[in-house]
C-alpha cells in the first residue's frame, strides 16, 4: 500500500482564555483538540463527524495551517518532494506547499470576498503564487468555472448575482484551480438545501475522480457523511473516539457516544420514538472530565472509565479503532449483535 | 448540475446586467435617491469651482481697494427697462458732529453690471493670462459691492471668493493626512491585534481626552511668525489632522476586527496571500465606503477647526484671505452691530458645513446595503 497522503500524530490545540483588562492573567485553557491522530490515504475521502464543539473545524484548521497547532505533527507528503511536518513550517515556508492543500468553506456568503469579480476571486491563488498571467490566466479561470458547472460568462459577476449553491461552486473552483492533491471540505454543504446539497456533493465526486482528489469532509450531517466518505472518524470533546470504515461504523458502532451519536439522527416517521439515552450536556472544552471524557454521560460507564484515559484500541485491523474501556467496545463484529440504526 | 445551467442561461447578458455592477455602481444609484444629498454635492461642486477659477469668478483681486467706499453697504443687482442689469451708485454722507460714514443710493447714478466684463487683469493657474471678470461693473471706474465693503474698502464678496480657496481646501489636505494616519494606524491596531492594539488604542483615548481648542491653541501659537503664508498654512492643516485621525482609525480598526475573522480573509491566508495583500486587497475595500463616509463627517471640523484658529488669530494671518481671517474684523460687537455684513463668511461656512453633512448623510445611507428605504 501507498504511504499515507497525510498523517497527523498527536495534534493538539489549546486556545487560553485570559482576563480582562490590561494586565491579563491566564483563567483557563480551552483544550479544543487533544492528541488526535489519524492517516489519510491519496484518494480516499475520511469523514470528520462529532456533535457542535467537538473540535472538528479545529482540527482541520490545524491541519491547514490557519491555526498554529499547540502541539503534535501533521506531516504531509507533496507530489514532489518528501514528507513535510506542517506543523513546524514557518508562515514564508508553508507558502510554496499552499497549492496542494486547499479548503471549500462552510459559508458561502462569507468565503468570498463582495468587491471582487468572480474571475478575481478564482483566479487569485494563480496571481499569489505567479502561476499564469493574462490570457493564460483567462483561460484557466474559464475552465475551471467549467468544470465546477458555471459558465466563463460568469467570470464578470459579483458574488451577490450568484445563489447559495453556484456560489459554493465558485468556492470549489477557487479550491481546485491549483490542482491541490488535499482538499478540505469543512461542512461544504451544511449552509445549503437539501437538493443543491446532493448537486455539489456529486460535483465534490465528480471532480475527486477527475483530479484525484483526497477529501477530509467535516460534517455533522451523518446521512452526508455515509454517501459520501469511505472512513469515518469520530471526535468527542476534542478527541477521535472512534474511526472505522464508513459502512462497519453505521452497521455496528463501537463506542457508546457513536452509538448515541447515530440513534439521535430523526427520522421523519412519527411513531417511531427517538432513542434519547445519553443524558446531560457536552463536555466544556476548558473543564473536560478526568479519564475517559464520556463517562459522566455514558449509559454503560464502569470503574476505570473516570480514571483512566482509553487508548485507540483496534477492532478489526488498523482501520478500525476505539477508544473505550468496554471490553465489548473491541469484540470482532460476528460475536456481538449489531447494534445501532435497522436503517438502510 | 443540470439545475445551474438552466439557471444560468436563463439571465442574458445585455452589457450592464446587475449581476456585473461593481459594488461602487449599485452605492452610486442608491446615492442618487437621496435628493438632499444630491444637492449638497452640487453646492460643493459650486463652491469648489468658485474656489478653483476664483481669479475669473471674483469681481475684483484679493488686495482690491477703494478707501472712499469703507463700509459699505451691500447692494444686490437690480433689473430694469432703461439700465438693463444696474445697481444704483452710493454717495456717501458723513455726519458732521459724529464723523460716522453713512451711505445712500443714487437713483440717477446707475452703475451698469454685465457678465463676462473686462477688469483688473490677472492670470489664472499660472498661465491663462485675461482681464474677463465673470460679473462685475462694465465700467472700471464705478464700483459695486454685491456682499458689502470692509474697513478698507476692500470687495467682501471677492475676498470671500478667494477665501474659500484657502477654507475649502484646508479640510482636504488635512483630511489627506487624516487618511494616511488614521488608516495606517488604525489597520495596524486591528490587523496586528493583542498588546499593539492595547497601546494604540489607550494612546487614542489620551489623544481624544486632551480640550481640542487650547491645544490648537498651544500648537498654533509654537509655529514660527516669521514663517511663509504657505508654510503656515501647511502646518495648520497638519495640527488640525494630528488631533483628527483617531476617529476614522477607531472606525478602521473595528472593521477591520470585524472582517479578519470572515472566511474569505482565512481563505485569502490559505490562498497563501501575503499579509499586505490580504490587508489591501481584500479587508480595506470592504469598508472604503465607511472611510469615505467618515472622512466626509470630518471635513467640517477641519474647516471649523481652521476658521477658529485664524479667528483668534493663531492660525492664518492677514495677508492670507480665508474666512476666518475675515472674520477677524468682527471681533469687537461695535463692528458687527455696524456693518453685519462683515458676517457674510459665517453664511458660507454654515452652509459649506451643512453640504458636507448632508452629503457624508447620504453616502453613508447608500453605503449601508441593509439600510431600508
Amino acid at each position: 500500500m501507498n504511504p499515507p497522503l497525510l498523517s497527523v500524530r498527536g495534534l493538539s490545540k489549546s486556545f487560553p482564555i485570559r482576563s480582562r483588562g490590561f494586565r491579563s492573567r491566564l483563567v483557563a485553557t480551552v483544550q479544543a483538540v487533544d492528541d488526535v491522530s489519524f492517516d489519510l490515504n491519496a484518494g480516499e475521502t475520511l469523514g470528520l463527524v462529532g456533535e457542535s464543539g467537538s473540535g472538528k473545524t479545529t482540527t482541520v484548521r490545524c491541519i491547514l495551517r490557519a491555526l498554529t497547532p499547540s502541539a503534535g505533527q501533521v506531516l504531509f507528503r507533496p507530489p514532489a518532494g518528501g514528507l513535510t511536518d506542517l506543523a513546524a513550517l514557518s508562515e514564508s515556508a508553508l507558502k510554496p506547499l499552499r497549492p496542494h492543500l486547499q479548503m471549500v468553506f462552510q459559508d458561502p456568503f462569507s468565503s468570498l470576498n463582495p468587491r471582487m469579480t468572480v474571475a478575481e476571486i478564482v483566479g487569485e491563488p494563480l496571481v499569489v503564487h505567479g502561476l499564469a498571467k493574462g490570457a493564460e490566466l483567462q483561460a484557466r479561470v474559464d475552465d475551471i468555472l467549467k468544470k465546477v458547472g458555471l459558465k466563463p460568462g460568469h467570470r464578470a459577476r459579483y458574488p451577490h448575482a450568484f445563489s447559495g449553491g453556484q456560489r459554493q461552486r465558485i468556492g470549489i473552483a477557487r479550491a481546485l484551480i491549483m490542482r491541490p492533491s488535499l482538499v478540505v471540505a469543512d461542512e461544504a454543504v451544511s449552509a445549503l438545501d437539501v437538493s443543491v446539497q446532493a448537486q455539489i456533493l456529486n460535483l465534490l465526486k465528480d471532480l475527486q475522480a477527475e483530479f484525484k482528489l483526497t477529501y477530509l469532509l467535516v460534517a455533522h450531517n451523518l446521512d452526508v457523511v455515509r454517501h459520501f466518505c469511505d472512513r469515518v472518524a469520530v471526535m468527542y470533546a476534542g478527541r477521535i473516539v472512534e474511526l472505522a470504515p464508513t459502512a462497519q461504523l453505521f452497521e455496528s458502532p463501537r463506542h457508546p457516544y457513536t452509538k448515541a451519536l447515530l440513534a439521535a439522527v430523526p427520522w421523519p416517521d412519527p411513531d417511531r420514538p427517538m432513542k434519547l439515552e445519553v443524558a446531560g450536556e457536552p463536555a466544556d472544552p476548558s473543564r473536560l472530565p478526568g479519564g475517559c471524557a464520556f463517562h459522566p454521560r455514558c449509559p454503560d460507564c464502569f470503574a476505570p472509565c473516570a480514571l483512566e484515559r482509553p487508548a485507540l484500541r483496534e477492532v478489526t485491523g488498523a482501520s478500525w479503532t476505539v477508544a473505550c474501556h468496554l471490553p465489548s467496545a473491541t469484540q470482532p463484529p460476528s460475536v456481538l449483535p449489531t447494534h445501532g440504526t435497522d436503517r438502510g | 448540475m443540470n439545475a445551474t445551467t438552466t439557471i444560468a442561461s436563463t439571465a442574458r447578458p445585455p452589457p450592464r446586467e446587475a449581476g456585473s455592477l461593481s459594488p461602487w455602481a449599485l452605492t452610486w444609484r442608491r446615492f442618487r435617491r437621496h435628493r438632499v444629498a444630491v444637492v449638497a454635492l452640487h453646492a460643493l461642486a459650486v463652491f469648489y469651482t468658485l474656489a478653483l477659477g476664483a481669479e475669473f469668478f471674483a469681481p475684483h483681486s484679493r488686495e482690491w481697494r477703494d478707501l472712499s467706499h469703507a463700509y459699505c453697504p451691500p447692494q444686490l443687482p437690480r433689473v430694469s427697462l432703461a439700465h438693463g442689469l444696474f445697481v444704483p451708485a452710493m454717495r456717501r454722507l458723513i455726519d458732521p458732529v459724529t464723523f460716522k460714514k453713512s451711505y445712500v443710493e443714487d437713483e440717477t447714478h446707475p452703475v451698469a453690471l454685465g457678465f463676462f466684463v473686462s477688469g483688473e487683469s490677472y492670470t489664472l493657474w499660472g498661465f491663462i493670462h485675461s482681464d474677463r471678470h465673470f460679473f462685475g461693473v462694465e465700467d472700471p471706474a464705478q464700483e459695486c459691492y454685491f456682499f458689502g465693503a470692509d474697513k478698507y474698502g476692500r470687495d467682501l464678496c471677492s475676498r470671500m471668493i478667494y477665501g474659500s480657496r484657502i477654507s475649502l481646501s484646508v479640510g482636504l489636505v488635512a483630511i489627506a493626512v487624516t487618511f494616511l494616519l488614521g488608516v495606517t494606524i488604525g489597520g495596524v491596531s486591528g490587523y496586528v491585534g493583542g498588546a499593539v492594539d492595547n497601546v494604540i488604542q489607550r494612546a487614542i483615548e489620551i489623544i481624544n481626552s486632551f480640550p481640542h481648542l487650547p491645544l490648537w491653541l498651544a500648537l498654533g501659537a509654537v509655529l514660527p511668525p516669521d514663517w511663509s503664508p504657505l508654510a503656515t498654512y501647511f502646518a495648520i492643516t497638519i495640527v488640525l489632522a494630528l488631533l483628527g485621525w483617531t476617529n476614522l482609525a477607531r472606525v478602521v480598526r473595528g472593521k477591520i476586527l470585524a472582517l479578519r475573522e470572515e472566511d474569505y480573509a482565512t481563505a485569502a491566508r490559505l490562498i497563501g496571500a501575503s499579509h499586505t495583500r490580504i490587508l489591501f486587497r481584500h479587508l480595506l475595500p470592504g469598508f472604503t465606503s465607511h472611510i469615505i463616509v467618515v472622512l466626509t463627517m470630518s471635513v467640517p471640523a477641519m474647516i471649523l477647526g481652521e476658521t477658529s484658529l485664524s479667528f483668534l488669530g493663531l492660525g492664518l494671518r492677514p495677508p492670507i484671505v480665508s474666512w476666518g481671517v475675515m472674520l477677524q474684523d468682527c471681533l469687537s460687537i461695535q463692528t458687527v452691530a455696524n456693518y453685519p455684513w462683515l458676517l457674510m463668511p459665517v453664511v458660507m461656512i454654515v452652509l459649506t458645513v451643512l453640504s458636507f453633512n448632508f452629503l457624508g448623510d447620504g453616502l453613508r445611507d447608500a453605503a449601508d446595503p441593509y439600510a431600508t428605504r
